[in-house]
C-alpha cells in the first residue's frame, strides 16, 4: 500500500512561560494516496495541529511524521487571498513561489478559473467577490501547483449555511474527480461525512485516534457527490455514531 | 478594467441612479467650491483690515505687499535660487529618511533578536526632540547641504523606522504560513507579503516624511544656510522684514502642498484595491 503521509506515535507539547500543555498523545494515521480523510474531534483537541504538523510547519515533540511528497496544498478556514492582488494573481502565487510561473501553467489557471465560474472576474479584486466565490480562488490558487497532498483547515466554516453547502458540494466533486489526496479538518460532522472516504474522530485533548470510519455509500447512483450523500439513508447512520462518539467525548 | 465596467454600467443606468451620480458630483463640487471661498475671503478680509489699518502691517503683513515682495524676487531671480535650494535639500532628505527607515525596519523584521535588543535605544531616540541634536548633526555632517540633509533625514528615520516595524510584525500570520506552505523563503515572503501588505502604510509614512523633512530642512537653514526658504525667513525676522517672513511662509506653504498633492496622486497610483 502506498502511504503519502504516515505519523508514527506523534506527540505534540506547547510551551508557555508558565506552563505545558500537551496538545497530542501518541497519535498515529496513514493516509493513502487518492484517499479524502476527514478529522472530527471536539473543538481545541488538536485537530490543526495535525495538519500544521504534516504541513512541515512544527516539528512534533515525539515521533514521526512521514510525508512522502513536497507539494502541499494548503487551505484556511479564512480564504487568505491577498487584497492587492486580483483574483488572477492570487491563483498563480503559488507558481511564483515555485518558479513555475510557465505560460502553459497560466493557460492552466487560466482553465481552472472557467471552469470554477471565475474567468469573468480574474481582474477583480478580492474585496469584489462574494466569500463563496473567494473561498473557490482560494482553492483555485491552491490547486494551481498541482500538489500530491492537499490539506484543508476548516476551509468552509467561515460561510454562511447555504454558500457552505454547495461551495462544500462543489470542493467535494473536484476532489473526488480529479483524486486528490485530502485531509479535512472540519467540526462539521456532515461535511465530513458527505465528502470522505474515511472520518478519523479525535478524542478531548491530547487527542489521540478514538474511531475510524471508512465512509461508503452503496445507495449513491452515478457519481458520488456530497449532496447525494447526504440524501442516504447510510448518511444518518454514519452521522448519529460520530455524534455519540463526540458526545460521550464532551460529558 | 475599471473603466470598462464603467462604460458598461453607464450604458444601462436608472433615471434613480442618474440622480445619485448627480448628487454626488455636486456634493463635491459644493466643498470644493467652499474650500477655494474660504481662502480667497480670508485673503480678503486680511488685505481690507491691513488697508484699514485694522491690524499692525508691520507684524502680519498683507496679501499685497506679499504679492508684491513674491513678483520682487520673481523679477530679480533670487526667488529661484532659495526656491532652488530648499526642494533640492527636502527630497534628499525625504529619501534618505523614509530610505533609511524602511532599511532599518527590513533588518528588524529580518533579525527578530537585534528587533528585540534594539527596542529600548529606539524607544529613547524617538522620543528625543531630534531639532535638540541639530546643531551637533550639523557639526557632524557638515556645515552646508549635507548638514541640513542629514538633520533633514534624522527627524524622520526613526518614526518611519517604528511605524514600519510595527506594520510588518502585525501582517496576518496566516497570509505568512500560505506562503510557508508553498516552500516560500524569507527573502520571498518578505517580496510578496510584507512589503505589498504596508503599502498603505508606506504612503502615509511618505506623507508624514514629507512634512517631517521640511521641518529638517528649516531647522538646518535657520542655523547654517544662506540661502534657501528658512534662511529667507530667518533673515527676515532678523531685520524686521515681516513681509519676507510672510512671503517665505507663504511659498513653503504652496510647495508642501505640491509635495502632499503629488504623493496622494501616487497612492491612488499605487493602490487600486
Amino acid at each position: 500500500m502506498e502511504y503519502i503521509c504516515e505519523l508514527k506515535n506523534i506527540s505534540k507539547r506547547f510551551h508557555t512561560i508558565n506552563n505545558e500543555t500537551k496538545a497530542i498523545d501518541d497519535l498515529s494515521f496513514n493516509i493513502k494516496k487518492g484517499e479524502i480523510v476527514s478529522i472530527v474531534g471536539p473543538s481545541g483537541s488538536g485537530k490543526s495541529t495535525v495538519l500544521s504538523l504534516i504541513a512541515g510547519l512544527e516539528k512534533p515533540s515525539e515521533g514521526e511524521v512521514i510525508v512522502n511528497t513536497d507539494s502541499i496544498g494548503f487551505m484556511f478556514q479564512k480564504d487568505q487571498l491577498y487584497e492587492w492582488r486580483n483574483i488572477f494573481k492570487n491563483c498563480i502565487l503559488g507558481l511564483e513561489i515555485k518558479h513555475m510561473n510557465t505560460d502553459e501553467n497560466k493557460e492552466k489557471v487560466m482553465n481552472m478559473l472557467r471552469n470554477y465560474g471565475l474567468y469573468s472576474f480574474r481582474n477583480h479584486y478580492p474585496s469584489q467577490l462574494s466569500g463563496g466565490m473567494r473561498q473557490r480562488a482560494a482553492l483555485v490558487r491552491t490547486l494551481a501547483i498541482e500538489p500530491d497532498l492537499l490539506l484543508l483547515d476548516e476551509p468552509f466554516s467561515a460561510l454562511d449555511y447555504q454558500t457552505r453547502l454547495s461551495v462544500g458540494n462543489e470542493v467535494g466533486k473536484i476532489l473526488r474527480r480529479e483524486k486528490i489526496t485530502t485531509i479535512l479538518v472540519t467540526h462539521d460532522i456532515p461535511e465530513a461525512v458527505s465528502i470522505s472516504d474515511r472520518v478519523i474522530v479525535f478524542t478531548e485533548r491530547p487527542a489521540k485516534v478514538k474511531k475510524e470510519y471508512d465512509i461508503e455509500f452503496s445507495q449513491c447512483q452515478g457519481e458520488r457527490t456530497p449532496m447525494k450523500c447526504r440524501n442516504t439513508l447510510e448518511f444518518g447512520e454514519y452521522f448519529r455514531e460520530i455524534w455519540r462518539d463526540l458526545d460521550a467525548g464532551e460529558e | 478594467m475599471r473603466e470598462k465596467n464603467k462604460s458598461a454600467v453607464a450604458a444601462n443606468i436608472s433615471k434613480e441612479h442618474q440622480e445619485y451620480l448627480k448628487s454626488v458630483k455636486r456634493d463635491k463640487n459644493f466643498i470644493r467650491t467652499t474650500q477655494i471661498l474660504v481662502f480667497v475671503i480670508f485673503i480678503a478680509i486680511w488685505e481690507w483690515a491691513a488697508r484699514y489699518k485694522l491690524i499692525d502691517t508691520f507684524l502680519i503683513s498683507s496679501p499685497g505687499a506679499i504679492s508684491e515682495l513674491i513678483f520682487k524676487f520673481i523679477k530679480d531671480g533670487s526667488l529661484f535660487k532659495h526656491l532652488d535650494v530648499s526642494p533640492t535639500e527636502i527630497v534628499a532628505g525625504f529619501f534618505a529618511g523614509t530610505l533609511a527607515g524602511l532599511g532599518i525596519a527590513v533588518l528588524l523584521w529580518w533579525f527578530e533578536k537585534l528587533a528585540r535588543i534594539t527596542d529600548p535605544y529606539i524607544v529613547i531616540l524617538n522620543s528625543l526632540p531630534k531639532t535638540a541634536l541639530a546643531p551637533i548633526i550639523i557639526l557632524w555632517a557638515g556645515m552646508g547641504f549635507s548638514g541640513i540633509v542629514v538633520t533633514a533625514a534624522s527627524i524622520s528615520v526613526i518614526v518611519t523606522t517604528m511605524t514600519l516595524y510595527t506594520g510588518f510584525i502585525n501582517v496576518e500570520k496566516d497570509k505568512i504560513i500560505l506562503l510557508k506552505t508553498m516552500g516560500a523563503n524569507k527573502y520571498q515572503i518578505l517580496k510578496k507579503v510584507i512589503i505589498p501588505a504596508n503599502i498603505p502604510g508606506i504612503m502615509s509614512v511618505i506623507k508624514v516624511n514629507i512634512g517631517l523633512s521640511w521641518i529638517g530642512v528649516i531647522v538646518g537653514e535657520f542655523l547654517v544656510s544662506k540661502a534657501g526658504i528658512g534662511y529667507l525667513i530667518l533673515y527676515g525676522s532678523q531685520t524686521f522684514k515681516l513681509d519676507l517672513v510672510m512671503m517665505g511662509v507663504f511659498v513653503l506653504g504652496l510647495i508642501a502642498a505640491v509635495m502632499y498633492f503629488f504623493a496622494s496622486w501616487l497612492e491612488k497610483k499605487v493602490i487600486k484595491y
